[in-house]
């Protein structure tokens, strides 16, 4: 339960939301970091392949079947905690994509490098802007697509831009 | 020190106008509170203290703590935290308790002593009847909306009274998503919920009495209302009060430093007027509010030194505590304030680790770099218009404190008397909704408005939708609470006599 003391979820919690190998190599998954009871639910909503389901009440966590994920990434938008990303492993060559809501101003812009950071706010390293979402139906949650190290995937969740211009 | 790029807000402001603090000539924008164009000119001690002389700042932003008391155009004890910038004011620090000046009294047409303060009769409410309504609802927030919203469906007619000038409630400073599901309008900003209730009213026989206080409930049910700098009367059938909560106060060392802010002013200050608190800020409390607030204030440029906890564990959902986290915030548990520094306003910060027991574990102090600290340790029931009415008190710890005791449909010990949202209990927006919704259409039925077995249908619905709420974890609180507070009325029944 390291997570209600310092806000990182551990290791048992990522391996829990953490889509197999298997999965991950045969192209973009998405990643839900929700692992509490909470009354919560859009996610279910948003995914039209039925990949995220909540069984019982409205407070279980939702459970992932990312065999029906096709990553594309809509219900990052939809999740009040911005708890959800999606990664890319199967690329060709040393690099991999994360797929992350991004509130924040100004956005960057495509082909821009920008300081990755993790779950704890360390500096990770560095990855170049994929491109960036900012349609109307996403109401004010963009989703950034960075491109990162395959190493570093699934520890990137955010990034801070280099200079403020 | 104003918001110029907000992911989310867009702030339409009034135009540039100028006035005069203590003598110097500062540019604010017209209608912004006379609080905000102080701070956004860089501003923050407006009073002194009556006996000891220390500086004061604001600290709740909305009208609540007297902390903000300035002198406007020579009258003194002028709230300025909701008191509208106006062209060419005259703004002065106050240093004393002030007088009132000549017919600064709102008595209105009752009859006045030779002080202008009006007589009245012990037990009446003072100044000029509006008439009769079936329901009023006293606060415009998502509880008092939802109830107008469900009386009215049955064909009720109601007001709701706020004394802001913008319903919504504390839902006017949400930023960020609801959580819920989609019938508790989850995924949707809280600042889009309000004008989303309000254009259900639209179609409803509601009236909107906004920038109206409630000053007093009398036990026959007649408010006592200022509208306008006057006093006035209201004799409704039934009431319901739904006048949310208010911050919680934290004693430490100068924690009435100007720069020592209420997590709601400070959402205020931000999400309403569009003027950061400050640089650089030390959160005192890791519940939702607290988590949510520091996010706001990194979307709005702001540096968030530290989140505290005095607990060893986040109170709020991990979901929010990862949002600041990943964004390099440090959540530090089991810490405390020790004091605040600086001479007229913050410069800092001491903090220190604590052991299980609270007390300060040796050679763990240490200072932060602030100009803000921001308190978000708890909120507690606005029940002093239902106390005043002399419903039946009780302390319930798990919402919030002394609340006035209540049932299921939200009725008091007085019939025709509800209560409803953070004002009945500390919870969520999503929860006020329902219990709004229920405490409308409870006094809809005592009305005699539509057919009871719709109602009780409708009922139904709403008492699942609240059980579905409070099922998980962080629910356990509010729900035990709400059952001890249902069998405390169960036990003592209702009693007729003090309608
Ligand atoms: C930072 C923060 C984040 C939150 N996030 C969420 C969330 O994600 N989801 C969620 O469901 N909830 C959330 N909440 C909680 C939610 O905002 C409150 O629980 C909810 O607003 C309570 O509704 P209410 O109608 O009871 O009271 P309020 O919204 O407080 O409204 C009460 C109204 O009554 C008025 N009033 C009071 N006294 C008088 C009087 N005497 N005369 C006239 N008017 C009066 C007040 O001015 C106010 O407008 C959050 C709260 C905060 C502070
Ligand atoms: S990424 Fe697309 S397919 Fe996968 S869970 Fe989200 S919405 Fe469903
Ligand atoms: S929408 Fe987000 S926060 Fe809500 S249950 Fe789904 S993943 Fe969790
Ligand atoms: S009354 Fe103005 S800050 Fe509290």
């Amino acid at each position: 339960m390291s997570h209600r003391r310092d806000g990182i979820l551990d290791e048992k919690n990522l391996r829990a939301v953490r889509p197999s190998d298997e999965r991950l190599k045969q192209g973009p998954v998405v990643m839900v970091e929700c692992v509490e009871r909470i009354p919560c639910n859009p996610c279910v909503a948003a995914c039209s392949k039925g990949a995220i389901s909540i069984e019982g009440d409205l407070n279980d966590s939702p459970a992932v079947d990312h065999a029906l994920c096709d990553g594309c990434g809509i219900c990052i938008s939809a999740c009040p905690g911005l708890a959800i990303f999606v990664v890319d492993m199967s690329r060709e060559g040393e690099d991999a994509t994360v797929m992350l809501p991004y509130e924040f101003r100004p956005l960057p812009d495509k082909g821009e490098t920008v300081t990755t950071l993790d779950r704890a706010g360390e500096v990770i390293g560095e990855a170049k802007v994929l491109r960036v979402l900012d349609a109307k139906a996403l109401d004010r949650t963009p989703i950034v697509s960075l491109e990162v190290p395959k190493s570093q995937a699934m520890d990137v969740r955010h990034f801070v831009r280099r200079e403020t211009p | 020190m104003r918001i110029d790029r907000h992911p989310i807000l867009t702030f339409e402001r009034g135009r540039e106008i100028e006035f005069e603090f203590d003598g110097r000539r500062l540019r604010g924008c017209e209608g912004e509170t006379i609080a905000a164009a102080l701070h956004a000119a860089g501003v923050r001690v407006l009073r002194e203290s009556i006996r000891l002389g220390r500086p004061r700042g604001f600290f709740c932003a909305i009208g609540r703590c007297s902390s903000c008391l300035m002198t406007v155009n020579g009258v003194p004890n002028v709230m300025t935290c909701i008191t509208p910038l106006e062209e060419g004011m005259r703004v002065e620090t106050q240093r004393t308790k002030g007088t009132v000046p000549d017919g600064g009294h709102p008595g209105g047409d009752a009859p006045a002593d030779a002080d202008g303060v009006p007589i009245v009769a012990w037990g009446e409410a003072p100044g000029e009847s509006l008439g009769d309504v079936p329901l009023a609802v006293v606060g415009g927030g998502p509880a008092g909306l939802s109830a107008a919203i469900a009386a009215g469906r049955l064909g009720v007619r109601s007001v709701v009274i706020d004394e802001n000038q913008t319903a919504g409630g504390q839902l006017i400073k949400q930023t960020h998503m609801f959580f819920g599901s989609r019938e508790h309008h989850a995924r949707v900003r809280g600042v889009d919920i309000g004008p989303k209730l309000l254009s259900e009213l639209e179609e409803l026989p509601v009236e909107l009495m906004l920038g109206t206080t409630a000053l007093g409930l009398y036990n026959d049910l007649t408010l006592s209302l200022l509208v306008e700098g006057r006093h006035r009367r209201l004799s409704p059938e039934t009431i319901i009060v739904a006048t949310g909560a208010s911050e919680n106060m934290l004693a430490f060392e100068n924690s009435d430093l100007p720069g020592v802010y209420g997590a709601g002013a400070v959402q205020t200050l931000m999400n309403v007027h569009g003027v950061v608190p400050g640089d650089r800020v030390l959160m005192v409390g890791a519940g939702n509010i607290g988590l949510i607030v520091s996010y706001q204030l990194l979307q709005a440029g702001v540096e968030v030194a530290a989140v505290i906890e005095g607990m060893p564990e986040v109170g709020g959902y991990h979901v929010h505590a990862a949002k600041i986290r990943r964004a390099g915030v440090p959540i530090l548990t089991s810490h405390t304030i020790v004091r605040a520094e600086g001479e007229t306003t913050v410069t800092g910060a001491k903090v220190v680790e604590v052991d299980e027991s609270w007390r300060p574990v040796d050679g763990t102090e240490r200072r932060l770099d602030v100009d803000t600290i921001c308190l978000a340790v708890g909120l507690t029931p606005n029940v002093e218009l239902a106390f005043q009415a002399g419903t039946r008190e009780a302390h319930v710890r798990e919402l919030g404190g002394r609340v006035a005791v209540h049932g299921p449909d939200l009725e008091t010990s007085i019939p025709g008397l509800y209560i409803a949202g953070d004002a009945s209990g500390i919870e969520e927006a999503s929860t006020a909704m329902l219990e709004g919704r229920l405490a409308g259409l409870a006094a809809a039925k005592r009305l005699g408005a539509g057919d009871p077995a719709k109602i009780d249908a409708l009922v139904s619905e709403a008492a699942a939708g609240l059980a579905a709420l409070r099922a998980g974890p962080f629910g356990r609180q509010p729900r035990y609470g709400k059952e001890r507070m249902f069998a405390l009325k169960n036990r003592e029944g209702t009693d007729e006599s003090q309608a």
